[in-house]
Order: structure tokens, then C-alpha cells, then sequence
């Protein structure tokens, strides 16, 4: 087993196939449509990315969402004055980004602890209400920003006809909705997941671990410990950026909700329910998340009715009217509980479960093994 | 300078919602070392207690409307009508007031059945994990009474006879033009009443002495033989109470709705970490101050010179206050400073 | 005495340290030379790791200066002091509990090549065999290999104390600082300290260690400095010091092993 994550381009390979044939093996469980599919690949770019500064140093930040909406802002400002290509949007909204990441950051990252959260959170809730404020000629406030016929378009009106209507995002002439969306989310994904392997397993994401584990002692070994929480910052930020300009990609729109701190709680929230610092945690957690948002918000009485069909009438009866608070609007008080649940039982995540069930099912052979080779060896 | 007057007026009594909030975010952090996200949901429970009481007070009984002759009419009519009429439509008239009544007993409850059931199991892990599993009790606890009030914010208003505003300018001989809503005034010295009566709870028994020797140096009152974590119970019960308090009396300026609570839950926040982590006349300086300072921002003049600068001037003075003075205004050298 | 090489490592000059009301450090000075053992010994209270502190940036002194081989190094960040070659052993042991041992030798490592910044995303760590090389080497010389990819949060005390100096040796210090290695170790351990203490010895580092184990210091210091209330009271080799009476009657009240 070591073996096989030792060899990164083998864990790539299998990684990617799985991510491809999403469609194919989410499609019995209701979850293969291109939309839920968009959103998958989206938030898992997001959570990916707020895993390396989040597991990797320990900081918690509760203002990360506002980097996802300057991504949208810049994206979609790309459309507006320079193309619908969606490949210079997506490297505009990183880049943005990025930059508003550096500012942010060096200011928040110097407290630690929750008063590095509370920064990041001040910051976040700043960029959230300038936007619905005196940026509206940038954001257009409440509305949101939104592709117009008149929009300039510089460098698409060299080349094309303008077309009835508003023009659709593409990515050179492939066309960016439905499956097409998702594989090219699903592309940037990949990319984004083969650079946090790289991380992980590199000297940089070893200093970023041991700046978690003690601070004091890595200033102490002869680091500078603020360049390298900064770059983590950074770069989770550019993560931010991209799933926001891929947020915009596909529906080209950017609103400033999507910048409010309780986005920035998803993100944790996503994080923490798969484990924290863990390279696939992240990713469950947001598939998790969607999926179940997607299904339980849907379910209402009359699917509750017919599930518990088979039970007796009071019995049925009992059961829907115990379910429904949990379900449809209630969602997120599910999602509240789960994650209570999970940080009280599990901190570790759905990953640390997975650990847990490992070692319990390990332990009689492990205790046992002698006795099974020599077993073996008398046939 | 009647306008600035005004607008001191105006920061008043939302500056003592975020004191209120922040006293018991404050007291609670520096008894138990917990960083509470939840207790914004708390400030929004207790407003529900006002909406809660003013159902229970209205509950009525359909009842055949005489005026109507040409067909069976019916309207609802209150049972405090039915049984006790003109007296009965006053005591509805003060749901508000009275909820008062319903608020202690209820937060007292609840902030003891959180402290046993799930604070105190989070004494000895770290602040991350406290914020997240508090901000889980916060979605949880919204989510409640959003399934069972609704999205919409709930009318919830004040007894008439304060309904309108106070001519405080004339009180001072500075005019007529200095008018300012009674309910903000009441609002305002019913939060400076339960500032005091919290301080004096805290000055003048030995519990609360115990609480503040507690907050001072933990270890040593524990070496004093004092269990102080027995008093960790009544202290997030209190901290409940004035949370509640605060909730149930700003619902006829602000008319709840269930994600009242995250708002206040930023700010006062905020309003803890300039006071000073820890502190308590810290926090209800900070509140005030806040509170003051926002609404100065809000001014046109203001306005036109620094756009934006409402809405993000809490979040900058944290900013700063944060880079400049970690420890915030009042708060001890060395508590959370690094 | 000709341990040394005559030349001056470390010189703390008129130090002066005060907290609230209480001078911990007063007026102290302090000279180092370079390829000696120089024990500090000194009743509770009397500013030893004070001193430390202030040698290695954690304290800022009020008045005075440090120098580290001819560069004043009061006022550096610690990680300055550190990459210029001085390297510090705490009392609690300070290592990266999360991680594994291994890694925690690795880490030094990579500053002792990295310096104080140098972003690598991109290579892979396990493929660094120089830095692992060197791991692995200074663990079999403190005989922690059979632990390395243990936790070291889960380990005793006396190994981490172990582990740390190993963090700090793999680092090849200048001047290397240790404040009571000994503390809380059984008698087999602290012999094995010592032993591996005079090994080290002979790589030619200087080495200050603050001691009460009396035990250990005559047995490893080449020199042994005094301090009492936050200056020093009687400097000189460990014969000197057993035979000063002014220090006999302050400190060691007349009872040497």
C-alpha cells in the first residue's frame, strides 16, 4: 500500500480515471448530471487549496470565500472586455487573485491563532460589503455582474460576427456547457490535485507541517517562518481565484454572496468533514456536501411518504414526520449536526474513520499473522 | 452639533447590543478559554423568547363577527381579550417587557444544557476546534428556528406607549430639532442597568470574585482548592442570560429573523477582540465605542469624504487595533498576544 | 588549559535584563572560547536561562550586547542567530511532536542547506538522499534509528531529549547551547549523555551548558563560570572552581561528589 502512493504518476493515473468515469459510476446514485458534476470539481479546486493552508500550517481562515469572489469579478470582467475564451478569464482570476491574497495575507498573517482567523474574517466581511457598497461600478452591487450585448469585447470583435443575443463562454470553439463543462473543470481539478501531492511530498509542505506542530521551535531552527505561512497563503488564495474564475466560466455570472463568511465556513466546514490535512479528505468532503445537498434539499413529504411506503401506516407516519425537519429546507441543519458530530467524534474527519475502521480490521490479522504462515506454509 | 449629537444618540443603543453580546463572549472566554461562535445564536434565541411570548399572549379563539350580518363571519380574538378585555389588551401591548420574564428561566436552561452537554467537553481543545464545533451549534440552532418561524423577520413591536420618539433636545433646552425613539433611549439604559447589575454580580459576591481571580490566573485558584470548573456552568448560564436580554429587547428596533445572530456574531466578535480578549469593561467600552463610531460613519459629510467607510469601519478599527495593540484596549499583557 | 583555540566565540557584554521590578540579568559579562565546554552553573533563579535567551533572540536585553564570532547578534531575529551557527537545546524539550522522528532531523537539515527561506514546492522530498543521509547518521550516533519513523510526540522524555540534540547537532553548530540536557534522566541516561556529549567533543564545536547535576559538569566542562544573581561571581577551570571557597560556601555548600 505504501508502495503505491510512494509512486506519485501510479496514484495520478488512478486518481484521474476516477475523476473522468465520474459520470459513468455517479450515475446509479443520481449524481451524474453535469451540473452536480461542475459543482463537484469546483468546490473540490476550492477545498483542495484551503486544505494547504489549513492542514498544511494549521492558520484557519474564515475569509477565504472573498478570494473566490474576486476570481468571479475577475473572470467575469474578462468576458466583458476581452473575450469569451474562458482560458485568459481563468488565468485573470488567479492572477487577481493571487494579488489580493499577498495584501491580505502579509497584513492577517501577522497574528496567529484565532486572531489570524478573525482578520481573515474582517478582511472578508470588508470585501463583502464594498461590494455590495461603493464598488458597484465594479460588482454592480446586488445584482451581481452580468454579461451585457454591449459589452466591448476587444478582442473577440476583431474576430467574430457578434451573435443575437449573449454570447456563450467557451474554451477556443468548444463550447463550455454540459459534460464539456465538467471535463474542463474536471482538467483544472487534476492539475490543482497533482500540485497539493506535490506540496505534500515536498521540503516546503514538510516546513509548512512542522510550523503547525511548533512555530517557535522551526524560528529556532533557522527559518523564517512568515515567507513560507505566506506562500501557503498565497497559493490556497490562487486556489480560491480558480475555482471562482471556473465558477464564472460556467455560468457567467459573480454576485457578492458568494464572498460572505459563511462561504468561507463551507469551505472549513467541507474540509474538516472529509480530514483535515489529509490529501483526499478535502475531496470527500465536498462531494459528501454537494451530493447530500443536492438530494436531501430535494426531498420533501411526498418522497419521504413513498420511501417509508413499505411500513406500517402510524408507523410510516411517524417516521416522515421525525425525517422532514432534516430534510429539504432543513438541510443545513443536517449539515449543522454532521458536523458537530464530527468535530466532537471525529476531528480527524471521514479520513480518521477511515483509519479507525483500518486498524480494527487489521488487528486480528496482525496479532494473528504468524500463526497464518505457518498455517500456510503446512498445506 | 445636533446632528452629531444625534447620531452619538443613534450609536447608543446598538452599542449596547454589541456590550451586551460581547460581555458574555468576553466573560466566557476568559473563565472557561472557550472561543464561543454560538453565541450569536444565543442573542437570537432570546429574541425569539420576545416573538415566543408575544404568540403565546396572542393565542386566540375564533369567534363570530357581529359586525358582519350578511355572512358568517369569523375573527381571532385573543383569549387575554375574551377573559380580561382592556386589561388583557395591555398585557398583550407588553409582550416585549414580559418576555422578560420567559428569557431568564429559558437561557439560564439552555446555557446550562450546552455547557454540560458540549462546552465543557472542548476545555482542553484548541481554539480551532472550539470555533468549529460552536459555529456547528450555531448553524444547528438557526436552522431551528428557522423550521419553525420561518425565513421572514417577525414584527415584534414595542408597547405604544413608547412607540414614538422622545424630544430629547428639549430636555437639554438645545431645541427641537434633537428627537430620538423612545425604545433606543429605553434600550439603551436597560443595557447600561444589566451592565451594572452583571459588574456588581461580579464585584460584590464571592462567586463572582472567585470568577474574576479565575479569569486572572487560573492555575492559581485551582491550587487554592477552589474547583472553579463547578462555577464554568453558572457563568455560561449567565453569559446565556445576557445574551438573551440583549436579543429579546432589540426585537421591536430589529425585527428578528433566524440569521440575526451571525450578524451580531461578527461584530461582536470584533467588538471583543478590540476590548481586549478577556476583559469585560474592556468589551462594554469597545461596544459602545463601536457602536458610536459606526453610526458617526454613517453621516453624510462622513460619507462623502470616505465612501464606503460605513460599512467597513468596525472591521478597519479591528484591523488596526489587531496590527497595533493585540491585546486590545483593556485586555492584560500577554493573554492571546503573540 | 589548551582546549581551545584561543579565540573568542561568544562575548556577552554588560547585559543588563530586567522583568517588572526583578533584574534578572545584571551587568553580565560572559566570554566563550571557541572548541570548549563551558559549563554555567548557578543557583535557581540566578538568570542561566535568561541568559540563553538572550543569546539566541528570544529576549531582547535592556542594555548590553551579544557577539557571536566578531558580529553582534543582539537585536537578530532567531532564525539569523540560528543560521549563523548557533544552535539551542531547551529545558522542555522543543521538538515537532506531530511529526515523525525522522522528519524531525530532517528539518534542521534542510535549514542547515535551505537557509532561513527558499521555496520548494516541487521537489520531492523523499528523493533528497543528502538530506535523509544526514538524518539517519546523526540518529545512529544517538542511537534513535530503531525509533525513527516513530511519532516523537509519543516518545519519553529522555528521547526527546535525545532527538532534539540531535536536531540541533545535524545542523553542524557553531556554538551549540544546553540548558540542563540532564534534567529527569536516569543515571544509565545521563552517563550516555555525557558520553555522547565528550564524543561530540571532538567535532571542534563550542558548547555552553547550563547544569546542575554537579556529575555532569566536572565531567564534561573544560571551564565553569558562576552566576548568582544575574552576573558572574567566579570563572575558571572545574579544579579552580571546586577549590573556590567564596564558591563552596555560595553555592555548592561544600559537598562535591
Amino acid at each position: 500500500m505504501k508502495k503505491f502512493f510512494a509512486n506519485q504518476w501510479l496514484v495520478m493515473l488512478v486518481f484521474s480515471a476516477v475523476i473522468l468515469t465520474m459520470p459513468i459510476w455517479l450515475s446509479p446514485i443520481g449524481a451524474g448530471y453535469p451540473d452536480l458534476l461542475q459543482k463537484f470539481m469546483i468546490f473540490g479546486i476550492f477545498a483542495i487549496g484551503f486544505n494547504i493552508l489549513f492542514g498544511l500550517t494549521g492558520y484557519l481562515s474564515f475569509g477565504h470565500a472573498a478570494f473566490l469572489g474576486v476570481g468571479s469579478y475577475a473572470a467575469v470582467w474578462s468576458f466583458k472586455l476581452l473575450t469569451m475564451n474562458v482560458l485568459p478569464a481563468i488565468i485573470f482570476a488567479i492572477i487577481v487573485a493571487g494579488l489580493f491574497s499577498v495584501v491580505i495575507g502579509y497584513i492577517s498573517l501577522r497574528r496567529s491563532g484565532i486572531y489570524f482567523s478573525i482578520l481573515t474574517l474582517a478582511f472578508a466581511q470588508m470585501s463583502y460589503n464594498l461590494a455590495y457598497s461603493v464598488l458597484t461600478p465594479v460588482t454592480n452591487g446586488e445584482t451581481g455582474l452580468q454579461l451585457e450585448r454591449a459589452d466591448p469585447r476587444i478582442i473577440d470583435s476583431l474576430f467574430v460576427e457578434p451573435t443575437e443575443g449573449l454570447p456563450l463562454t467557451n474554451f477556443f470553439s468548444l463550447s463550455l456547457s454540459g459534460y464539456e463543462g465538467f471535463y474542463f473543470c474536471a482538467a483544472f481539478l487534476i492539475i490543482g490535485f497533482f500540485i497539493s501531492l506535490r506540496i505534500f511530498r515536498s521540503p516546503f509542505g514538510l516546513k509548512l507541517r512542522a510550523i503547525k506542530s511548533n512555530q517557535t521551535r522551526m524560528q529556532y531552527t533557522g527559518f523564517s517562518t512568515k515567507p513560507y505561512l505566506l506562500s501557503a497563503f498565497v497559493i490556497s488564495g490562487m486556489y480560491a481565484g480558480l475555482a471562482g474564475g471556473l465558477m464564472a466560466a460556467t455560468d457567467p455570472l459573480a454576485g457578492a454572496e458568494r464572498m460572505q463568511w459563511t462561504a468561507s465556513g463551507e469551505v472549513v466546514l467541507m474540509t474538516i468533514l472529509g480530514g483535515v490535512g489529509t490529501l483526499i479528505g478535502p475531496l470527500l468532503g465536498v462531494g459528501i456536501i454537494k451530493y447530500f445537498e443536492n438530494i436531501f434539499s430535494a426531498i420533501n413529504e411526498n418522497v419521504l411518504m413513498a420511501a417509508y411506503s413499505g411500513l406500517p401506516e402510524g408507523l410510516q407516519h411517524f417516521l416522515v414526520t421525525v425525517s422532514s425537519p432534516f430534510v429539504g429546507e432543513g438541510w443545513h441543519l443536517t449539515l449543522g449536526l454532521m458536523f458537530m458530530l464530527v468535530v466532537i467524534f471525529l476531528p480527524g474527519g471521514i479520513m480518521e474513520g477511515f483509519d479507525r475502521i483500518k486498524r480494527l480490521l487489521m488487528k486480528p490479522f496482525s496479532r494473528n499473522k504468524d500463526a497464518v504462515e505457518s498455517a500456510e506454509e503446512g498445506h | 452639533m445636533d446632528a452629531l449629537l444625534l447620531q452619538l444618540l443613534n450609536g447608543l443603543d446598538k452599542g449596547g447590543a454589541y456590550a451586551l453580546i460581547a460581555l458574555g463572549l468576553t466573560l466566557v472566554f476568559g473563565t472557561l478559554g472557550v472561543v464561543n461562535f454560538g453565541h450569536g445564536a444565543l442573542f437570537m434565541l432570546g429574541a425569539f423568547c420576545a416573538v415566543v411570548m408575544q404568540k403565546i399572549l396572542t393565542l386566540s379563539e375564533k369567534v363570530k363577527d357581529e359586525s358582519v350580518t350578511f355572512f358568517d363571519a369569523y375573527k381571532e380574538v385573543p383569549y387575554l381579550e375574551t377573559w380580561f378585555g382592556e386589561t388583557g389588551t395591555m398585557i398583550i401591548d407588553w409582550s416585549v417587557p414580559i418576555s422578560l420574564f420567559l428569557v431568564i428561566p429559558f437561557m439560564m436552561l439552555v446555557g446550562w444544557a450546552l455547557e454540560r452537554g458540549l462546552i465543557k467537553h472542548f476545555y482542553k481543545r484548541t481554539h480551532a476546534e472550539q470555533i468549529l464545533v460552536t459555529f456547528g451549534l450555531a448553524i444547528v440552532l438557526q436552522e431551528i428556528i428557522k423550521a419553525n418561524f420561518g425565513a421572514n423577520p417577525i414584527p415584534t413591536p414595542a408597547p405604544d406607549i413608547v412607540a414614538g420618539s422622545a424630544n430629547v433636545g428639549s430636555w437639554f433646552g438645545m431645541g427641537d430639532n434633537l428627537v430620538y425613539p423612545w425604545w433606543r433611549l429605553i434600550y439603551f439604559i436597560f443595557s447600561m442597568i444589566v451592565i451594572f447589575i452583571a459588574f456588581a454580580f461580579l464585584k460584590f459576591t464571592t462567586f463572582g470574585m472567585v470568577v474574576r481571580a479565575g479569569m486572572q490566573d487560573r492555575d492559581t485558584v485551582s491550587m487554592l482548592g477552589i474547583n472553579i470548573e463547578r462555577r464554568f456552568t453558572i457563568v455560561f448560564g449567565l453569559a446565556a442570560v445576557i445574551a438573551g436580554l440583549a436579543g429579546a429587547m432589540y426585537a421591536p428596533t430589529l425585527p428578528p429573523d433566524y440569521h440575526m445572530g451571525m450578524d451580531f456574531l461578527v461584530l461582536s466578535f470584533i467588538v471583543v477582540v478590540v476590548g481586549g480578549m478577556g476583559s469585560l469593561p474592556g468589551a462594554v467600552l469597545a461596544g459602545f465605542l463601536l457602536g458610536i463610531l459606526q453610526s458617526f460613519a454613517s453621516m453624510n459629510e462622513v460619507k462623502s469624504i470616505l465612501p464606503g467607510i460605513d460599512q467597513i469601519i468596525i472591521y478597519l478599527i479591528a484591523v488596526v487595533v489587531l496590527l497595533v495593540r493585540p491585546r486590545g484596549l483593556m485586555g492584560r499583557k500577554g493573554v492571546m498576544e503573540d | 588549559m589548551g582546549v581551545g583555540t584561543g579565540n573568542t566565540v561568544l562575548k556577552v557584554d554588560g547585559v543588563t535584563k530586567t522583568f517588572g521590578g526583578l533584574r534578572a540579568l545584571d551587568d553580565l559579562n560572559l566570554t566563550i572560547e571557541e572548541g570548549t565546554v563551558h559549563a554555567i552553573i548557578g543557583p535557581n533563579g540566578a538568570g542561566k536561562s535568561t541568559m540563553l535567551n538572550v543569546c539566541i533572540g528570544q529576549l531582547k536585553p535592556d542594555t548590553g550586547t551579544v557577539t557571536f564570532d566578531g558580529e553582534v547578534i543582539t537585536g537578530k531575529q532567531p532564525f539569523e542567530i540560528n543560521q549563523a551557527g548557533v544552535s539551542r537545546v531547551f529545558q522542555t524539550p522543543a521538538i515537532f511532536e506531530d511529526l515523525s522522528v525522522l522528519q524531525n532531523v530532517m528539518i534542521p537539515a534542510i535549514a542547515h542547506r535551505d537557509g532561513k527561506f527558499k521555496l520548494n514546492p516541487f521537489s520531492i522530498l523523499e528523493k533528497q538522499d543528502d538530506i535523509e543521509g544526514r538524518a539517519v547518521e546523526i540518529l545512529e550516533r544517538l542511537r534513535l534509528t530503531e525509533l525513527m519513523d516513530k511519532h516523537a510526540g509519543s516518545m519519553s522524555r529522555g528521547n526527546k531529549r535525545r532527538l532534539e540534540l540531535a536536531m540541533c547537532l545535524v545542523q553542524q553548530p557553531r556554538l551549540l547551547l544546553l540548558d540542563e540536557p540532564t534534567a529527569g534522566m536516569s543515571r544509565h541516561d545521563t552517563n550516555r549523555t555525557i558520553d555522547i556529549l565528550k564524543q561530540i567533543k571532538e567535532g571542534g564545536m563550542t558548547k555552553v551548558i547550563i547544569e546542575h547535576d554537579m556529575h555532569v559538569v566536572f565531567s564534561v566542562a573544560d571551564r565553569i563560570s558562576v552566576l548568582a544573581r544575574g552576573h558572574i561571581i567566579a570563572e575558571g577551570t572545574p579544579d579552580e572552581i571546586k577549590g573556590n571557597p567564596v564558591v563552596q560556601e555560595a553555592y555548592l555548600g561544600g559537598s562535591v561528589e
